[in-house]
Formats: structure tokens, C-alpha cells, sequence
């Protein structure tokens, strides 16, 4: 704790100088722009690799900046951070090169870029903030940089999409506000992982302590769009397809569930969260989100909107995870922040590239297009098989470990949950794999063929297959060390160590 | 009832009589003779705590503070003249319309 | 208070920008111009040396002509005057070079209105003054040389709109300023002295005192626009040219607000209730409501910004209520005053930075557009990118989002309010919050909307542009210096008191 590292501040900085300079270049200035969002890209991803070694050597980065009497600024590395950190960086250098190719020749990519930097740099700042007032800068500052995102295309629709988008958010910032100041006031600067000072003080406060815990939990709802907090998440899906693959499959969305997760594990604490009957109601809100999801995307003939209730559904199990007690739903739950991400990563980038290369953006016209785009749709393919939770892909594992500590703990209606949305999940993914790869294609043939390119453009190609091939990896390679899984079990039993 | 009480008072109700007439009239004229009453029960109150038991000589205190504020008073009730003088010029009103 | 170190700051730092005004009154048009703008480079620069200077020797003092008080006139500096002089250099210094550059693009229309350097100029001097006296007659004339060069400033244009609003600002102001006047008079007449640190150990509670307390708070509730005295700002502010606009709202309804704030906590707290805390932060709190959602309804932009300042204005009063203590409670206990007083001193700057911005920002719209109805505000982002900018930042540090100077008001607002148990106000301050996101929010989302009707946008100076970002982009630095500045107002012996009132609902407890 003692030494200073700027490092953190450096991984935050990787993105935001960047960010800043792409606002004050030209339009024109492709070039320029684009080496220095790679630049920054790379940088980032490989300051975290830098400080991940650094940290399994058992070194601490902490930065520190002290703005008002008690008001610290605080980075600092645990692994939940890095976790969430790696996760965006990885996934920020991949979108950036999707964008570039996506966006080629579009207006206002100077802002949609230096945002687009801005977000990832508030994302990382959340995942490596060291303390809950840190957090809380960082989510409101998502918040602003995401809405210029959002509106990006500047139509009426967009523009009324942004408005959604605010006043959810801006509504959650306010009550997430009440909290943390409450919360400021009541237990003083608490840093994530004095679990102690709530478990010091829940005896004495025991009534201010609960309204804080639902007003925080409120605040961090809305990102993570549990119900009935999710209606700004399907509208948003107007942004441009990088936005809604990045932002609202990770970076916004997580940041929601990955304050839930701190919240939880690093504020309150477990034990204080079990004892005083929050999680159950988490856990109700939870459940009852993972099924609303998925009915509603069953209704969704819009592409990029069934995805979107998918993913409504989807971080409701990163939510249930937290909210069951245990290690092995712990590890489910935090494997699936990083699981969760790339396979829905590469399900916007599919539903991307064909509204890009087709026009299609809508559920009924994709008949046969598995074999006009057979790569993308492979990665798709492969995703929708890891979110219904078909073994050997990733969300097999999430949902492995959720059920497995479900039982565990002796919550069987949690496996019934989980049965009834993996079905769900296949009644709404499966017609779309099926329909893409074994519908003949009904129209436009002829006029497609003309276009004399069938595949995406290998700008959009590459981030879809990459993310595809990495959602199944992680979860052939899930046993093996450095694999997202074994990561999420150490830091689960780190957890439940300290109980 | 002592003499500085009587000033007292005066500048007590002249202070009220332009307060009064400062927020209920709306001609403009009225109005700025409103807040001079103001001044003049302001000034008056001033001279009168001039002679104060403790002091067997009047205070000279009040009287240049009086005189400074008399100064002000005047430059500024110039100066909302000169306004309602260029309203009216250029819009033939003499008093604020309908609201307040 | 004479035995403190002298310095001949205080007395330069009235003394020069009035030289200067003078000086300028002898050049035309082009000439006092850069008078002007030389004069107010001048004048942040000594401001700012003058500050060192306090942070150096702390609180310094000027005996103007060697006539000592109670007769004579005392100038004193001490952190909390050094920090409002502060704010008004450094805002007020981007404002000249706003309007340097304003006026130039306008000789056409209104052949450069020159009047409004020495104007400016005397207005800095009288706010100078106001935050140096340390006598409540001292003050009454600052107030007035601050009232009548704000009022002229405001009526610059000349337009009949504008000189309505303006003589209805005037009248305001002398109300104000006479009701301030006959407090003084009370007070001299029960103690037989004026200045500020004698009277806080001399005066005795009594009906006399309490009915100057009232007099002197209605007074400057009316000059600071507190609800419900808030009626004449939003014409007279919306009304005025851009850069006036700007003074106006960002820094001269403040100088009321300091008096009071520090009548209140240096004077009157013998005389000073519970209750009557409670009742000045309901104002504050009406005002923030009231304000705000006027604000939202207003279709003009500049009347948006207006009638924000009145709701901005409503945070600071609700700081009172945390200062004065409930019965029973000692200052040493009170944890909460520190943080009050760091929210409502962040309150007046950041408000200063973000206002000024939003205002010189309308003002370039208005010069683009050559009106500023909000509507026509679609595809700004597209064609004015740093107004639009300053806009949104400007906008968030009066919401109160992290990490801006208004978001550090708002936390230890809230932080003060819930040491202290008054949660009540906790909904006002959270309500504000949100109505204002609603209104600055209203505004980005036609910023970022596609043009409708081909509203031509006329190019404007770049320059413009680039100080009311600066201006926007300042409300956020100011938060990086916080620790220094509260470590800096912590010197000043009246930064982080609070009163104790010392009768329990008695016989002079309600006013």
C-alpha cells in the first residue's frame, strides 16, 4: 500500500491522451488518427500484461492523489481489477480495428474515435479504481463519454435513444451519488477489500447501512440492466455496431455488473451481504431478469435488439453469481464478466458485418447467409452455441460453475433458472444459426453476387473470427493455468479465504 | 418620549412608506421616488443615533457616512432617471407592464 | 486587527483598476480598448502576486492615508478575501479577452461600445473593495459602486429590453442597498462602531439587533437574487451583451453573497437562531427547485441561463443552515463545518467558471446565429465543435458530475448535510441535481441532433470560442488545488466556524 506506482495511471493514461489529441486533430488526418488509437490500443494491453506480471511476482501498484481533506484518488491492482482491466483492453484493441474498417468513409469519426478512447479509459478506471469514491468518478465520467457514442449518428432516433440513455443513467449516477456520500459519511473512504469497517459497523447501523447497500445497488443496476432498470439498453442499439459491441455487451454494462461484484465482495462483504438478506434480493431481481431477457428476445425480429435482450439476460447471471454465496457461483460469476464479453463481442460484430456488407439488420432476412459469410457466421455460430451453454465454448463453463454452486448451496431453484434460459436461449439463437446455414437464400442473389465480395471486408473479418476463436478457447483451454476460469477461481477462493 | 425617538420612529415608517411603494407601484417615477424615501428614513435614522447618551457632543460619524450616502443616493437615482427617461423615449412607456 | 502585518496590496488592488477606468475614459474608442484589456492583464497580475502575498505573510492589512479606525478606512486581505479575489482575477481576466475580441467583431453594429472598459474596470475596483472592507459602511459603498457599474453595463446595448430589465436591476439594487444602509445605521446607533471584527465581540442581542439582521439580510438577499428576490435576474442577466452577461452572473450577485456569509458568521451570531438558519437555506432551497425548473422550461437560451444562476445561487444559501448549529451542539463537535464551508466556497467558484463559459458560449451562438432560440441549436456539435464542447463541460460542472468543481460542491454539500443530520435538504440538493441535467442535457441532445430548416451558422472568431472552453475547462482544474486552497482557507479565522446560538427559541429567536 505504501509505495506509489504510476503505472495504473499510466494504463489510464494510454487511452486518454490519446483520446484528447484524436479530438483536437482534423477530420481528414486519417492517418494520424488511426496510428495513435492503435498506439494507444497496444500500449494499454501491454502496460496490463507488464503489471500482471508484476503482480503474480507478488508486486503492488497503488497510485495515489489526495484532492480535498478526505478525498482520495486511488488506483490501485488487484486481480478482479486486472481482470476487468485485460478484459477492456483486449477487447477496446480488437473493436478499434473493427471500427476503422466499420466506419471507413462515415462522418465524425474524429469524435466517434477520441469518445470511443475516452469510454475505455473510464472502463479501466473503474476496473482498477482502488476505492468506492474513485468508482464513482470513473462511472459517471462512462456515463458522459458514452452519450456522444450513443447519439453518434445524430438522427432523430439516435438523438431520442441518448435521451433514454441519460436519464437512466443519470438517474442511477444521482442515487449511486446518495451512496457513496452516505456511505462516505457513515464509514469513512473505505477501499476495496476493508470489507472489516461494514462488518465493524452493521451492528450499530444496521437500518442506514441497508437503505446505502439499496441505493448503491440501484445506482449499479442500471448499467447492468437488471430489470426493471434495463430500457435503456435495446434503444441504445441505434449506436453505430462498434459502440453496441464494445460498450453495450462490456464496457457499460460490465462496469454496472462489476460494481455489483465489488459492492458485494469488496465493500460489504459476503458474509455481512448474506447475513442482512441482501442477496436474496438480489437474487430474486436477478433471476426473474435472466428469464424476462430471454422471453423478450424471443419476440425481437431486430437483429442487434435480440442481442441486446439477450445480454439483458446474460448479466443477470454475473449478478445471480454474486448473489448465491459460494466459491464455485463466485467463479461462475466472474468468469462470465470475461466470458459474457467475448462471446456477445462477437455476436454485435456479426450482426455488424452483415448489416454492413448487406443492409440486413433484421432476424427474417438472414436465410442462407451462413453461406455467403461463413467465417462470420462460424464466430457467430460459435458464440451462440457458448451462450445456450453447449459445451466445449465458453458460457458452458459460467454456467457449469453457477449450476454446480447452485446445488451447492442448496439453491435448486437457481438450476432450474438456469435450465429454463439455456432453453430460452436456444429457442431464440438456434432459428438464427439454422436459418443462416440451412434456409435456401430467398432473394437478391443475383444483384449480391454482382457485388463480387460475399465476406465481410478483412478489417471486420478478422475481430469477428479472433473473438470467435477466443470464446472457444476459453473454454477448451478453461482447466489449463492462465485461463480465464483458473484466474476466476483463484480470486473466488481468495475470497472465501478471508470469511 | 425623547427627541431621538421621534426621529427613530419617522425613519422607521418613511423606511416602510418607500419599501412599500418600491414593490407596489410600477410607475417607473413613483418607483424611484419610492427607494429616495427609503434613503431620506435611512439618513434621518442615522442623524438621529448622532446624539447618543454616552456622548456629550453630536457624533460626526453619522453625519459624514449621512453625506457619503446622500452622494450615492442621488448619482443612482440619476442614473434610474436617466433609464426611464430613455424607456420612455424610445418605447413611450412610463411604467413596468403587467408582471411585478 | 491593526496589529497585523501592513501591505500596500489591498489599497493597490482597489486603487489601480480605478486609475485605470480613469485613464481609459481619455483614449477613443480603439484606444481604450486596449487600455481596457492592458488594465485587466494588470490587475490579475497583481491580484495574483497580492495572493503569494497572503500565503506568505497570511492576513495583511492597509490603513488607507495613515488615518487609523475607526475614522479611517482599513483594507485587509485575508485568505477567504484572497480566494474571491482570486476567482474574480482569473475569471474576469478571460472574460476581457473575450470581450476584447467580441468587441472588435461588433464595431460594426455598435461601433465597439468603448464604454465598457472603464465600466468593467470600476466594476472590478468596487469588487475589490468589497472583499477588502472590513467596515459595513466601507461595504455599502463597494456595493453601491458594484450595483450602478453592473446596471450600467447591463443597459450597454441599449436596447429597450434591455434597459427595462436594467432599470428594474437599478431599482433592486438601491432597495437592496437601503435596506442593507438602515441595518447599519441600526447597528452603529446601538454600538457606536462599524467595523467588522469589533463588532463581532461588542454587539449585544437585543430587538435593535435583530431587526438589523433582518434588514441588512433582506438587503442582500435582494442583491443576490436569493428567492424570492430573484425576479429581476433573469431579465437584466439575459438581456445584457454576452460578456456582461457573463460578469453579471458568474461574479458580481457573489459579492452579496460574501457579505452575507460573512455578516452572518462574524457579527450577527449573537442574535442568530436555529431557526433562522433553517429558514435562509428553505430559501436556498426553493430557489434551487424553482430555479432549475424554470430553467427547464425556458425556450431561449440565455434565459436558460439565467434563471440557472438562480438555482445555482439557492446552493449557496443552503450552506447557512449546516453553520449554525442546533441548540445544544458546540462548534468543536460539529465535524460537518469544514465541509460546509469547502462546498459553498467550490459553490462560488466553480459556479464563476461554468457560468461564465455557458454564458460567452450563448453569446457566440447569438453571434452565429444572430438569435438564440434553443431550437436552432440542432447540428451544433456539427458546426461550432468547441462551443458545443464548452457547452457540455460547462454543463456538467453545474450538474455536478465527477470530477468538476461542481461535483466537489455537491459532495461536500451532501457530506455536510448528512453529518449534520439535516437530511432533509438531501432531496433538494439530489432534485437540483437532476433538473439541471434535464436542462443542459435538453440542450447537448439538440446540440448532437440533425438541422432541420437550414439555419445558417456565420462563422465566428475562433478565439471566442477557445476562452469559453477555457473557462468550461477551468471549472474541472479547480478541483486539483483543493487541498491546497481548503489548507489555505483554513488560516482565515472565519473559514470552518459555525454558531452556536446561544438563546434556546428565547425572546429574539424568531426573525
Amino acid at each position: 500500500m505504501e509505495t506509489t506506482s504510476i503505472l495504473p495511471l499510466l494504463i489510464l493514461v494510454s487511452s486518454l491522451i490519446p483520446g484528447i489529441l484524436i479530438l483536437l486533430l482534423k477530420e481528414e488526418q486519417v492517418g494520424l488518427r488511426t496510428f495513435l488509437n492503435l498506439f494507444g490500443a497496444v500500449a494499454k494491453v501491454s502496460l496490463i500484461a507488464w503489471v500482471f506480471a508484476g503482480y503474480l511476482r507478488g508486486e503492488e501498484y497503488t497510485f495515489f492523489f489526495s484532492l480535498a481533506l478526505d478525498l482520495t484518488f486511488s488506483l490501485r491492482v488487484d486481480q478482479l481489477g486486472l481482470f476487468f482491466a485485460a478484459l477492456s483492453a483486449v477487447l477496446w484493441l480488437v473493436t478499434t480495428l473493427y471500427a476503422i474498417g466499420y466506419l471507413e468513409g462515415g462522418m465524425h469519426r474524429r469524435r466517434f474515435f477520441a469518445f470511443f478512447s475516452l469510454c475505455v479509459t473510464a472502463s479501466t478506471g473503474i476496473a482498477l479504481s482502488g476505492n468506492v469514491l474513485t468508482f464513482f468518478i470513473f462511472y459517471e465520467f462512462l456515463t458522459l463519454s458514452t452519450y456522444p457514442l450513443v447519439v453518434h449518428r445524430g438522427t432523430d432516433k439516435a438523438v431520442e435513444a441518448g435521451r433514454t440513455y441519460l436519464w437512466y443513467t443519470i438517474g442511477g449516477g444521482t442515487i449511486l451519488f446518495l451512496g457513496v456520500v452516505g456511505l462516505f459519511v457513515l464509514a469513512g473512504p473505505i477501499y476495496f477489500g476493508q470489507t472489516e469497517i461494514i462488518a465493524s459497523l452493521i451492528s450499530d447501523y444496521p437500518t442506514q447501512l441497508t437503505i446505502l447497500f439499496f441505493l448503491l445497488l440501484t445506482g449499479l443496476a442500471v448499467k447492468a440492466a437488471i430489470f426493471p432498470l434495463h430500457g435503456w439498453l435495446p434503444v441504445s442499439m441505434v449506436a453505430p455496431a462498434p459502440v453496441s459491441a464494445l460498450l453495450h455487451a462490456v464496457a457499460v454494462v460490465k462496469a454496472g455488473a462489476f460494481g455489483i461484484v465489488r459492492l458485494v465482495y469488496d465493500v460489504y462483504g459476503v458474509g455481512v451481504a448474506e447475513k442482512m438478506n441482501y442477496l436474496n434480493v438480489l437474487a430474486a431481481f436477478a433471476a426473474f431478469t435472466i428469464i424476462y431477457g430471454s422471453v423478450r428476445a424471443l419476440f425481437q425480429d431486430d437483429f442487434k435488439k435480440r442481442l441486446a435482450f439477450s445480454t439483458v439476460s446474460q448479466l443477470s447471471y454475473i449478478a445471480l453469481g454474486v448473489a448465491i454465496p459460494g466459491v464455485l457461483t463466485s467463479t461462475g460469476a466472474i468468469v462470465h464478466l470475461v466470458h459474457q464479453g467475448i462471446m456477445k463481442i462477437t455476436m454485435f460484430f456479426a450482426a455488424g458485418n452483415v448489416a454492413e456488407t448487406y443492409g440486413y439488420k433484421n432476424i427474417s432476412q438472414l436465410n442462407g447467409i451462413g453461406r455467403r459469410m461463413p467465417l462470420t457466421m462460424g464466430a457467430f455460430t460459435i458464440a451462440a452455441f457458448g451462450m445456450i451453454g453447449l459445451p466445449p465454448v465458453a458460457g458452458f463453463i459460467s454456467k457449469w460453475y453457477l449450476g454446480l454452486g447452485a446445488v451447492e448451496a442448496g439453491s435448486y431453484w437457481v438450476v432450474l433458472v438456469l435450465l429454463a434460459s439455456s432453453a430460452l436461449n436456444a429457442a431464440y439463437f438456434l432459428p438464427i444459426v439454422y436459418r443462416a446455414w440451412f434456409y435456401e437464400p430467398e432473394y437478391e442473389v443475383s444483384r449480391l453476387r454482382q457485388s463480387g465480395r460475399l465476406e465481410a471486408q478483412a478489417l471486420l473479418l478478422i475481430p469477428v473470427v479472433v473473438t470467435g476463436l477466443l470464446s472457444l478457447a476459453a473454454g477448451v483451454f478453461a482447466a489449463s493455468a492462465g485461463s480465464p476460469l483458473s484466474i476466476a477461481r483463484e480470486i473466488a477462493e481468495k475470497l472465501y479465504m478471508l470469511l | 418620549m425623547e427627541t431621538y425617538q421621534i426621529y427613530s420612529l419617522t425613519s422607521a415608517v418613511l423606511f416602510v412608506i418607500g419599501i412599500g411603494g418600491v414593490f407596489i407601484t410600477r410607475h417607473f417615477i413613483k418607483k424611484i421616488i419610492a427607494t429616495m424615501i427609503m434613503g431620506g428614513g435611512v439618513f434621518l435614522s442615522f442623524v438621529s443615533f448622532a446624539e447618543r447618551d454616552a456622548l456629550t457632543f453630536a457624533d460626526p460619524v453619522p453625519h459624514a457616512l449621512v453625506i457619503t450616502g446622500i452622494v450615492v443616493a442621488v448619482a443612482s437615482a440619476a442614473f434610474a432617471l436617466a433609464l426611464a427617461r430613455r424607456i420612455y423615449q424610445q418605447t413611450g412607456d412610463i411604467s413596468f407592464s403587467n408582471d411585478k | 486587527m491593526t496589529h497585523l502585518p501592513t501591505s500596500s496590496f489591498p489599497a493597490l488592488l482597489v486603487g489601480l483598476p480605478i486609475l485605470l477606468a480613469t485613464l481609459s475614459l481619455f483614449f477613443g474608442s480603439k484606444g481604450r480598448a486596449v487600455v481596457g484589456l492592458a488594465g485587466s492583464l494588470l490587475t490579475t497580475a497583481l491580484s495574483l502576486i497580492a495572493i503569494a502575498e497572503v500565503t506568505r505573510r497570511g492576513t495583511v492589512i492597509h490603513i488607507l492615508g495613515g488615518w487609523d479606525p475607526p475614522l479611517g478606512i482599513l483594507l485587509r486581505i485575508d485568505p477567504l478575501a484572497a480566494v474571491f479575489i482570486g476567482m474574480l482575477a482569473l475569471v474576469g481576466v478571460f472574460i476581457s479577452l473575450y470581450a476584447w475580441w467580441y468587441f472588435r467583431v461588433r464595431e460594426a453594429d455598435t461601433g465597439g461600445l468603448p464604454q465598457f472598459w472603464p465600466l468593467w474596470l470600476f466594476l472590478w475596483a468596487g469588487m475589490n473593495g468589497l472583499f477588502l472592507s472590513n467596515d459595513l459602511f466601507n461595504l455599502f459603498v463597494t456595493l453601491e459602486v458594484v450595483g450602478i457599474s453592473a446596471v450600467a453595463l447591463a443597459v450597454l446595448s441599449g436596447k429597450t429590453t434591455a434597459l427595462t430589465a436594467g432599470l428594474r436591476y437599478l431599482l433592486a439594487a438601491i432597495t437592496g442597498s437601503m435596506a442593507y444602509l438602515f441595518g447599519v445605521a441600526l447597528i452603529y446607533g446601538s454600538t457606536g462602531t462599524l467595523d467588522i471584527s469589533l463588532l463581532g465581540q461588542v454587539l449585544e442581542p437585543g430587538a435593535t439587533t435583530t431587526f438589523a439582521l433582518l434588514v441588512i439580510t433582506l438587503g442582500l438577499m435582494i442583491k443576490m437574487a436569493g428567492f424570492p428576490f430573484h425576479f429581476w435576474l433573469p431579465p437584466a442577466h439575459s438581456a445584457a451583451l454576452a460578456p456582461v452577461s457573463a460578469l453579471l452572473s458568474a461574479l458580481v450577485v457573489k459579492g452579496a453573497f460574501y457579505i452575507l456569509l460573512r455578516l452572518w458568521m462574524e457579527v450577527f451570531g449573537v442574535s442568530l437562531t436555529y431557526a433562522a438558519g433553517q429558514l435562509i437555506g428553505v430559501a436556498g432551497a426553493v430557489a434551487v427547485i424553482w430555479g432549475s425548473w424554470q430553467a427547464f422550461m425556458q425556450t431561449s437560451l440565455k434565459l436558460i441561463v439565467a434563471h440557472s444562476s438562480v438555482a445555482q445561487l439557492g446552493y449557496l444559501l443552503m450552506v447557512f443552515p449546516l453553520l449554525i448549529l442546533a441548540p445544544g451542539v458546540t462548534t468543536d463537535s460539529a465535524d460537518w463545518l469544514s465541509p460546509a464551508w469547502t462546498a459553498g466556497i467550490y459553490q462560488v467558484i466553480s459556479h464563476a467558471f461554468a457560468k461564465a463559459s455557458f454564458f460567452l458560449s450563448a453569446g457566440i451562438i447569438i453571434m452565429a446565429l444572430g438569435h438564440d432560440r434553443i431550437e436552432s441549436l440542432r447540428n451544433l456539435v456539427g458546426n461550432m465543435r468547441i462551443t458545443a464542447m464548452a457547452i457540455g463541460l460547462a454543463g456538467v460542472s453545474l450538474i455536478g458530475l465527477p470530477p468538476s468543481g461542481g461535483f466537489m460542491a455537491k459532495w461536500m454539500l451532501l457530506k455536510g448535510i448528512f453529518l449534520s443530520g439535516q437530511w432533509w435538504w438531501a432531496p433538494v440538493v439530489l432534485t437540483g441535481s437532476l433538473l439541471t441535467a434535464g436542462y443542459v442535457f435538453m440542450l447537448l441532445r439538440l446540440a448532437f441532433a440533425p438541422a432541420r430548416e437550414m439555419d445558417t451558422f456565420r462563422p465566428v472568431p475562433k478565439s471566442l470560442e477557445v476562452v469559453a472552453l477555457l473557462l468550461a475547462i477551468g471549472s474541472f482544474l479547480i478541483v486539483f488545488p483543493a487541498d491546497f486552497l481548503i489548507q489555505f482557507l483554513e488560516s482565515s479565522a472565519v473559514f470552518g466556524s459555525g454558531i452556536e446560538p446561544i438563546m434556546e427559541g428565547g425572546e429574539y429567536g424568531n426573525n
